[in-house]
């Protein structure tokens, strides 16, 4: 198949809702046997344009003309734009966690023999695709017992088990670690040698970089360009540019650090496993936080980064074993949430929808939640404390809503991480966590993010920043331990490390020469 | 959009405020408008016996019971539970009330409180099933449902069980004559003029507060509305309960019921407690990593929701001046009618007492209109049974549609907009199992 050949284009397309232009006169053409990439930041119309494309806007809702393998398509629904060839993954999986494998590739499209399920072809089938997308789990695994890298996986082989042609993935690294990521990416590489095209839409501009032929821009639903990766010589840095539409000079803001004494430490903490009571997931660890210091916790997705974090925080993961703490010289007992908040400890879970906020809430309501008494007189919230207090988080940390009235749930990634943020700087803690602070936030927010924890280390503040990002870790940190397996590897200043460094001591169990 | 709708929607967003405070975005409003225009409905049917005295008098002491199940179920609910034993419990706590005082010669203020204590007993035993064990409360007031019923028959026979004079009086009392003959109650007339000034200053005070906050507020003609409107229906309510036959006037379980609204909705709306109620409920891992102890919130609401249930208990069995083996039967299924007429949400984290004292009051009409117009209890039970599905049912389709509520609609491109700035329809899996277990 010659390269050139294009399987499809989208032409002028514009998309009104009520009151706002999602998209307007947005173009792209997607060449046969390529991945192409769309960018942009959160808002900008990616998702509208790959549902207008994928049926879930139906033709007619929308003005501009489809052609897919040099046929105009209208698609009315999902199921339409599926027999075409047309598959959307989206972000959150549409896998059913008690169904096995099998089931969920024919969810809907099960293979019948006189009007029943013919299970042994579709295990067959199944064992096939598993073998395509190289999974060598029995396809009777229910889903639940599969890791999210695998259930990506699983959900590329339903694609395939539909014959698809074009394959969209909406942000398919984004739960997955590096290796799964890796391989996931291979296999989309893999897929597009047997003549299966793919969008990937992502916010990890690195892999980006890595696996896109061509790279399509959106800002405020408008195409701004289309890069061809070989030829115009893309870079991150370029790439991010045409994204927020200015030049970033720099990705974190200018800080000199202003590094105080020691004031907490942990000592020889030892977690166990909440379900599993031999498996240690904290080990012997010892971590010490310095005033005004923003320390780095890396490693891989598992390692037992956040299950440190959250058992210091009031031992709200697995079963305490042993371990001291100590704040400003003394030892402190943080034996749950609300005493962990009385000393001053706050956690940004990395999960912000299930352990973060409460969506149904507004924003007034989120802010003050974990230090209600700060604006209670005896047992009664007051009003306008209330008010006052998240109107002043909303002001400082420019959270974008029309009023601190307005639903938490309606609000951007972003904005919701800020609302986040202010919850716990409410409760004026010294210590702050923050578990994955800008997992799934755009490139504008990011910056502000960053600008938020170095004002927080300003004022006297330890921060403890986890981060699977190592850019990011290198570019905000002081200091950075390296854990793996549940136990603290290494500490390195930040000034000393580099990425490779910080695998080494993150992939494996040796020390380098300790220097806490 | 001119700017004369404009107002029009600002001033509707206001006088939905009446209902919910905080919670404005539930249905509560629509549910209101139900209200109003069922009584306007019957009112014409029966030939104006729905607003007479006696009438009125009747429903607020026939339903008095069932509205106290209604704040407790809400907090149930709101917390993401549900209670079906609370008719069970009713019967149970007014055989163990009739008997203390038919056997031991219990005084009558010491029986109620006995029959209080009875409540908070079998509460703190169901609570601590569904908090600390982790039993769902489905199941665990399911058990209670079968359990205290059986337990009412065994400590009666299955007899009825009669109660003495004094006691009586919360269920079927009467607020008493005193004063100058005026040809009304005065007692009555002072409730209904404490009422009327109560509205006026609780307006006046909101406005206050919410200029101070310089939110939103209400152009002032929307307040004097609201406080007209008010206090007519405030004022023309207290002459007929006033002014009803010698004898009667607001009955003690209307007063009963009133305290306990005002308490329980100041508690949900302005307390901690009632914070930590609505965040358990919507979502119980974050606030369980906010500090919130929510198995102590758990604990709470099942035990509150027992305690209620035998104050009504004891007034059914005041009213009906005997405890019988059939007593609270299907009470259970009234008051959750009522919580979800009123705009909860079955997920938890949605609801207001206001609202479901609302949705009982729509039942409550419901049944006694058609009662007043001769319609069989057989036809009564289908047509509240198609009013609970449909009231629900527009709920979940306006949802559905992105609209909040039934106001919602008339400002639906507003609302609009807020979808096509995305994020309209999330899926996230429902929390389950403790944090400790939720990251592996």
């Amino acid at each position: 198949m010659p390269a050139s050949s294009t399987i499809l284009e989208m032409r002028s397309i514009t998309k009104q809702f009520p009151g706002v232009k999602a998209l307007s006169d947005v173009s792209m053409t997607v060449q046969a046997q390529e991945i192409h990439a769309i960018c942009g930041e959160n808002g900008a119309g990616k998702s509208t344009l790959m549902n207008v494309l994928s049926g879930v806007h139906p033709s007619g809702t929308f003005t501009g003309d489809i052609i897919f393998q040099g046929q105009p398509v209208h698609f009315k629904d999902i199921r339409s734009s599926e027999e075409a060839g047309i598959v959307i993954i989206h972000q959150e999986l549409a896998l059913i966690p008690e169904l096995s494998i099998t089931e969920n590739i024919f969810l809907g499209n099960e293979p019948t023999k006189h009007g029943a399920i013919d299970w042994v072809t579709a295990k067959k089938r199944a064992l096939e695709l598993l073998a395509r997308v190289g999974l060598e789990d029995d396809p009777d695994t229910q889903i639940k017992h599969i890791g999210v890298g695998k259930q990506q996986l699983v959900e590329i082989a339903k694609a395939l088990s539909k014959s698809v042609k074009l394959l969209i993935l909406d942000e398919p690294t984004a739960a997955l670690n590096e290796t799964d990521s890796h391989h996931l990416l291979d296999l989309i590489r893999g897929l597009k040698g047997k003549g299966i095209s793919s969008i990937m839409i992502s916010h990890k501009l690195s892999e980006i970089e890595q696996v896109a032929d061509s790279i399509t821009i959106i800002r405020d639903g408008r195409t701004i360009e289309t890069l061809n990766v070989k030829e115009d010589g893309v870079n991150e840095d370029r790439i991010i540019r045409a994204m927020v539409g200015r030049s970033l000079e720099s990705r974190f803001p200018d800080r000199t650090p202003h590094i105080g004494e020691i004031f907490f430490e942990v000592r020889d903490w030892n977690v166990q496993h909440p379900q599993v009571p031999e498996r240690m997931v904290v080990k012997n660890s010892t971590i010490t936080v310095r005033r005004g210091e923003i320390v780095g916790f890396a490693g891989l997705m598992g390692a037992g980064r956040t299950e440190l974090a959250m058992s210091i925080f009031g031992r709200s993961y697995g079963n305490f074993i042993s371990g001291r703490i100590f704040k400003d010289g003394d030892e402190i007992h943080v034996r749950n949430v609300s005493e962990a908040i009385d000393q001053g400890l706050a956690y940004v879970s990395e999960d912000r929808k299930a352990l973060g906020l409460n969506l149904i809430d507004d924003i007034k309501r989120s802010v003050v939640s974990a230090k209600l008494p700060k604006i209670s007189v005896g047992q009664v919230v007051n009003n306008l404390k209330e008010y006052e207090g998240a109107e002043a988080y909303r002001k400082s940390l420019r959270i974008k809503a029309p009023s601190v009235d307005a639903g938490v749930r309606k609000l951007s990634g972003g904005n919701q991480q800020k609302v986040v943020l202010a919850k716990w700087m409410f409760t004026e803690p010294d210590l702050l966590i923050l578990d994955e602070p800008t997992r799934g936030i755009d490139v504008g927010a990011k910056y502000e993010i960053y600008g938020i924890i170095q004002a927080l280390a300003a004022q006297g503040k330890g921060v403890i920043m986890i981060s699977s990002e190592l850019p990011e870790l290198l570019g905000l940190t002081d200091r950075i331990y390296t854990i793996f397996e549940g136990a603290i590897t290494d500490c390195i200043p930040t000034a000393e490390a580099d990425p490779e460094t910080l695998m080494k001591s993150m992939t494996s169990g040796k020390k380098r020469d300790q220097r806490i | 959009m001119s700017e004369a709708t404009g107002r029009a929607k600002g001033g509707l967003k206001d006088l939905k405020k009446i209902f919910g405070g905080g919670q404005s975005d539930v249905r509560q409003f629509g549910i209101l408008f139900s209200l109003i225009a069922i009584i306007v409905l019957f009112q014409i049917k029966t030939d104006g016996k729905t607003l007479s005295s006696g009438n009125l008098i009747n429903l607020v002491s026939q339903y008095s019971y069932i509205l106290i199940l209604a704040i407790g179920m809400v907090m149930v609910i709101i917390a993401g539970h549900i209670d079906l034993s609370v008719g069970s419990i009713a019967a149970f706590a007014g055989i163990v009330v009739a008997t203390s005082m038919q056997s031991w010669h219990l005084p009558w203020p010491l029986a109620i409180l006995f029959g209080l204590f009875v409540g908070a007993l079998i509460g703190a035993w169901q609570g601590w099933w569904v908090a600390y064990v982790g039993v769902p409360a489905f199941i665990v007031t399911l058990a209670g449902m079968l359990i205290f019923r059986g337990a009412n028959q065994v400590i009666g026979n299955a007899n009825t069980v009669p109660v003495p004079q004094g006691f009586t009086t919360i269920g079927a009392g009467y607020l008493p004559e005193i004063g100058p003959s005026t040809g009304y109650n005065n007692l009555t007339l002072l409730l209904g003029l404490v009422i009327a000034i109560a509205v006026v200053l609780k307006e006046w005070r909101a406005r206050r507060v919410q200029q101070s906050m310089g939110s939103a507020h209400a152009p002032l003609w929307v307040s004097i509305v609201k406080v007209v409107v008010l206090d007519a229906v405030v004022v023309s309510a207290t002459i007929l309960f006033a002014g009803g036959r010698v004898g009667t006037s607001f009955p003690i379980s209307g007063i009963i019921l009133g305290v306990l609204v005002l308490f329980y909705s100041f508690v949900t709306r302005n307390t901690i407690f009632g914070r930590h109620i609505y965040a358990v409920g919507g979502n119980r891992l974050a606030a369980e990593l906010s500090g919130v102890k929510s198995k102590r919130v758990n604990f709470l609401v099942m035990m509150n929701m027992a305690i209620l249930s035998a104050l009504a208990g004891m007034i059914f069995v005041a009213r009906s001046v005997a405890s019988g083996p059939q007593d609270g039967m299907g009470w259970e299924l009234d008051a959750i009618a009522a919580v979800f007429i009123g705009g909860a949400a079955v997920s938890g984290g949605i609801g207001t007492v206001t609202g479901s004292i609302v949705g009982g009051l729509v039942m409550a009409v419901l049944n006694n209109g058609l009662q007043l117009m001769g319609v069989g209890s057989d036809r009564v039970q289908i047509i509240k049974g198609m009013v609970l599905l449909v009231a629900v049912g527009v709920d979940v389709w306006n949802k559905s549609q992105g609209r909040p509520s039934i106001t919602g609609f008339l400002m639906r491109d507003r609302n609009a907009v807020v979808r096509a700035s995305g994020e309209g329809t999330e899926s996230y899996p429902a929390g389950s199992g403790s944090i400790k277990e939720k990251v592996t």
